[in-house]
């Protein structure tokens, strides 16, 4: 495998942190502060497209930035996994730019230098952690990502939003603790922290208790992917305003979450490792509780945003699932959905939003009939809706085809039972919404129409983003091309 | 050259100059501060030029009026406390920068008697780290805890003569402890040259080992009260938060250090590790004693709305990481225990100096009147964030350095317990620091127009700030050349 040395992983971190600066420094004039996110949006998401053909070839791209303690530097290693992840946050960063310039605007909301400044943050933290190279680089943007979030979460400052904030702050730092402490225990025993493609604990003479301890600690570090019990920040969080659902909390925080879970799992564990001690089939098996619970939380939920938070719950665990099966399919499965979902749940949240601002609801019952006055938006819904659940030919079905194929390949019939249960229950929270919204009559006369272009375009596009990607999936250079070459890494070794 | 003579002038250079100030304000006052700053700076290069001179030649050994050891009075300097020593300095001289505008505000009309006090506070701690005389030891721990007392005591509330008073019974009480230590062990071995010491202390154990326990036993009381390791840290809460501004900056990120250093130094070069570990098991009590205070001091930290004695209890919790990594008994908690002395001094410092300047501003004290600080001052609270993140250890700051060392070396010795206690005590560095950070800046604060303290206050602030992030960052330098010798000195492993 080829290793290329260049300087590229470290500027698509710098970017959006110069960018976070300029913001502060235009903080007088709304229009060049948007103007500079804009344009970090569209250069980021170039720079890590240009990296793009030589992953596809199958080489790694690294950069060390400086050796901080002895054996532990602050590193840059680019390789398939990471640049789907890169790719997915760095792509759909320019989206929510778009929607939050158009949402804060129109809702004239306080304090937006600050709202952008952290945004920004938030985004050096999620490219930080698809490009570490090692545990330690990843955790110091997992807390980057932490810290910078928490303002966004309670930019309402409402006691209800400070309360949800404590919350989301308790539960990601505690995360952030147990993540230091598994890291430190991982370099204790073997020296590195860097990721291999077959694992590193492997051959270190590791208790296997003391490995499924340490497997709790990273899972438990790994909260940022909600799995149950440690899911409650995330619906908390959704007193945020909605383009920060949309893009913290369905694609980069919880994503980082699931990221730095198939890491741990793939990567520092390896495929071996997990199948010999069981804790693969244990992680699966423990994850499958979550799908379900999640979604039946979200059936009893009348407020939107709650309902898709838990749905979010529930498809996360769907990824980190298909990883645990450790099966080529499986794996695929899983990886696919890091993006996959990211479209499709952003196109629901940015629905959710658009509703909010222009209709000024938030609850399911009293949205009879909306889709008659915002046939665009609610359109866009459906199509996020069914690719949830799986129908073809969204991009869900995609990769839930081969989640199906990797709990068939594995051998282990309740999971594909699981499977098939949580999509009938994502049926069974999703259609209501289109049905009230299309076939029920409005109780009074609604007076509004489509929102502003600026939020009506990003969630058309997101919407079709996801129907491209479900009819034509392979398509040259798209994610299962990417997604191909990582899943080779894992199970061969990277040979 | 007069580097040669650097060991003596880092002690000799503040000490004359503390007499020189009376004669300098009788001629013009406001010469004063910058006299005191330029002093500390000379000592500061004093210092650096010891800790070269031990990384290019060994341990250096300087004896007073040419009189030999162990008949005359000896400095000894090597990784430790020429290490050590740079810290101290650096803080005070960067404190003599921030105390200008401070004393001007806090002490008028008292400038001369509280530089005279701080040179002498200065040479007093000085004197502590470098000497290699045990005898010595107790002559500038009592001038340093005297200087301490006094300035102490001019803190603007009439509580802080308490504080004082307070401070000086307990810390009486620790110094006649050191005391009999010193005594007893002069007694049984006929020296009080720490080398010396050392090579006769085994015979003497042999023949009278009753009194040489004794004497441990008074060293580890006497030097606990003096480090403030809970639940002998009743002085410290009062005395830090009572203190001027410049004062509590100064006291909590050196005093307490030196003292640790110091026991460190009676601990491992005159008793050295064996002893410890296999015939008076201390290091057990101490780690478990550190423990207990993480924890509280963070407890009491939460409990607390003034800002200053919030953090004064952090020092509390923070004391304990020090002895932590030293009781641990291994290199990987030692060279934690150690940086950190290093690293807490200069967040403290950082921290009380963000107190005193939000005080010198706003008057304000409780943290709940705290709003809109962020829009008025964002300077200070912006370097605030950068320490407090620093202090609950995000890296790459300082404060994951030492947690980093303290965590491996606890996993090193076996002590699942302590990792706990670590990973425990972020989570409640969290819960205090956070409730800061939310009434500075969120709360919808009227904010009104940016109102900073002036230059020679903020600067201070900033470069303490940014060095907690840049030592972070650029750690491996001091822990590979200064570090790493230095550890494999006090406990070979």
């Amino acid at each position: 495998m080829e290793t290329i040395i260049t300087i590229k992983p470290l500027l698509a971190v710098l970017i959006p942190l110069i960018c976070a600066v300029m913001i502060i420094f235009s903080s007088k004039h709304p229009n060049i502060r948007d103007g500079w996110s804009v344009a970090a949006g569209a250069v980021l998401f170039l720079t890590v497209l240009s990296m793009l053909p030589d992953i596809l070839a199958g080489s790694v791209i690294q950069f060390t930035v400086i050796e901080m303690l002895p054996n532990l530097p602050i590193k840059f290693k680019v390789d398939a996994f990471g640049e789907l992840f890169a790719l997915t946050s760095s792509f759909l960063w320019i989206f929510t730019t778009f929607y939050s310039i158009g949402y804060m605007r129109s809702l004239k909301e306080h304090a937006q230098t600050r709202y952008f400044f952290c945004f920004a943050i938030a985004i050096v933290g999620a490219i930080g952690i698809a490009f570490s190279a090692n545990l330690f680089t990843l955790f110091l943007f997992y807390e980057v990502l932490t810290v910078s979030t928490y303002p966004l979460v309670i930019h309402n400052e409402t006691p209800e939003a400070m309360s949800g904030g404590r919350k989301y702050l308790l539960y990601l730092m505690t995360a952030g603790i147990f993540l230091f402490f598994s890291v430190a225990a991982v370099y204790y025993y073997t020296g590195t922290t860097d990721f291999a493609f077959n694992g590193i604990l492997d051959g270190h003479g590791i208790p296997v208790v003391m490995l499924k301890i340490l497997f709790i600690t990273f899972m438990i570090g790994s909260a940022k992917a909600a799995f149950m019990p440690l899911h409650s920040w995330l619906p908390s969080a959704m007193v945020a305003p909605t383009p920060v659902s949309a893009l913290l909390h369905a694609v980069a925080v919880v994503k980082a979450g699931v990221f730095t879970a198939t890491r741990v799992i793939l990567y520092v564990f390896g495929v071996d490792l997990m199948g010999e001690t069981g804790i693969g089939l244990m992680m699966a098996y423990f994850v499958c509780f979550t799908i379900i619970v999640a979604s039946i939380y979200a059936l009893t939920h009348d407020n939107l945003k709650k309902r898709l938070a838990y749905s979010t719950v529930s498809q996360l665990s769907y990824i980190v699932l298909g990883v645990s099966m450790l099966t080529p399919d499986g794996i695929t499965g899983g990886m696919l959905h890091i993006p996959y979902h990211a479209f499709m749940k952003i196109t629901l949240f940015m629905c959710a939003g658009a509703i909010i601002v222009t209709a000024k609801m938030e609850n399911i019952s009293e949205m009879n009939g909306i889709g008659r006055k915002m046939p665009i938006t609610m359109l866009a819904f459906t199509v996020g809706a069914l690719g949830m659940v799986g129908v073809p030919p969204v991009a869900g079905f995609v990769s839930k085809w081969f989640l199906l194929l990797g709990s068939v390949e594995m051998n282990q019939l309740p999971i594909l039972l699981v499977l098939l249960a949580s999509a009938m229950l994502n049926v069974g929270y999703f259609f209501p919404v289109i049905y009230v919204a299309f076939f029920k009559k409005p109780e009074k006369e609604l007076n509004f129409g489509e929102a502003s272009p600026f939020l009506l375009v990003p969630l058309t596009l997101t919407a079709i983003i996801s129907l491209i990607l479900g009819i034509w999936p392979d398509a040259p250079y798209l994610f299962l091309e990417l997604v191909n070459v990582a899943v080779q890494n894992v199970t061969t070794g990277g040979i | 050259m007069i580097f040669d003579n650097a060991p003596a002038l880092v002690v000799i250079f503040p000490l004359i100059a503390a007499v020189a100030v009376p004669f300098i304000g009788y001629y013009n006052k406001r010469l004063i501060p910058y006299f005191v700053t330029l002093i500390t700076f000379c000592s500061l290069i004093f210092s650096i030029s010891n800790l070269r001179t031990v990384m290019q030649t060994g341990s250096i050994s300087y004896t007073m009026g040419g009189w030999e050891p162990p008949f005359g009075i000896e400095y000894a300097i090597d990784y430790l406390n020429g290490f050590v020593s740079i810290v101290v300095i650096f803080i005070i001289f960067i404190v003599s920068i921030y105390a200008k505008k401070s004393v001007e505000q806090e002490l008028p009309g008292r400038t001369i008697n509280f530089y005279t006090v701080f040179l002498l506070l200065t040479a007093g701690l000085q004197g502590l780290i470098v000497t290699g005389d045990l005898f010595n030891i107790y002559v500038f721990l009592e001038i340093s805890s005297i200087a301490a007392y006094a300035l102490i005591s001019v803190g603007k509330s009439r509580d802080a003569l308490m504080a004082s008073m307070n401070y000086l019974i307990i810390g009486t009480v620790s110094a006649s402890f050191i005391l009999l230590g010193i005594g007893y062990l002069y007694m049984v071995t006929g020296t009080l040259n720490m080398a010396d010491l050392a090579d006769r202390l085994p015979l003497a154990f042999d023949e009278r080992p009753k009194v040489v326990l004794a004497a441990f036993a008074f060293f580890l009381v006497g030097f606990s009260i003096k480090v403030g390791l809970f639940p002998l840290h009743t002085w410290m809460p009062d005395a830090y938060s009572l203190a001027p501004s410049a004062v509590s900056a100064m006291l909590a990120s050196t005093f307490t250090k030196v003292a640790a250093y110091v026991m460190i130094r009676v601990m491992f070069t005159i008793f050295k590790p064996d002893f410890i570990i296999s015939t008076v098991h201390a290091h057990t009590i101490l780690a478990w004693l550190a423990a207990i205070a993480i924890i509280a001091g963070s407890v009491l930290a939460i409990a607390q709305t003034d800002f200053k004695r919030m953090l004064a209890y952090s020092s509390v919790s923070q004391i304990g990481y020090i002895i932590l990594g030293v009781a641990l008994m291994n290199q990987i908690a030692m060279t934690g225990g150690i940086i950190h002395i290093m690293n807490h001094g200069i967040m403290k410092a950082a921290l009380f100096m963000v107190a005193g300047a939000i005080i010198y501003k706003t008057g304000i004290r409780n943290i709940n009147d705290f709003k809109g600080l962020g829009k008025t001052m964002p300077y200070t609270s912006a370097a605030f964030t950068l320490v407090a993140l620093s202090m609950i250890g995000i890296p790459p700051t300082v404060g994951f350095v030492s947690k980093w060392y303290l965590a491996l070396g606890a996993i090193e010795a076996g002590m699942w317990v302590f990792v706990g206690v670590i990973m425990l005590s972020s989570l409640l560095n969290i819960v205090y620091f956070w409730r800061v950070f939310e009434n500075m800046y969120f709360y919808r604060a009227e904010g009104g127009k940016v109102d900073e303290v002036p230059l020679s206050m903020l600067l201070p602030i900033l470069i303490l700030a940014a060095l907690t992030f840049l030592l972070g960052v650029l750690a491996l330098y001091p822990l590979k050349e200064i570090m790493a010798p230095m550890v494999q000195i006090i406990l070979p492993g």
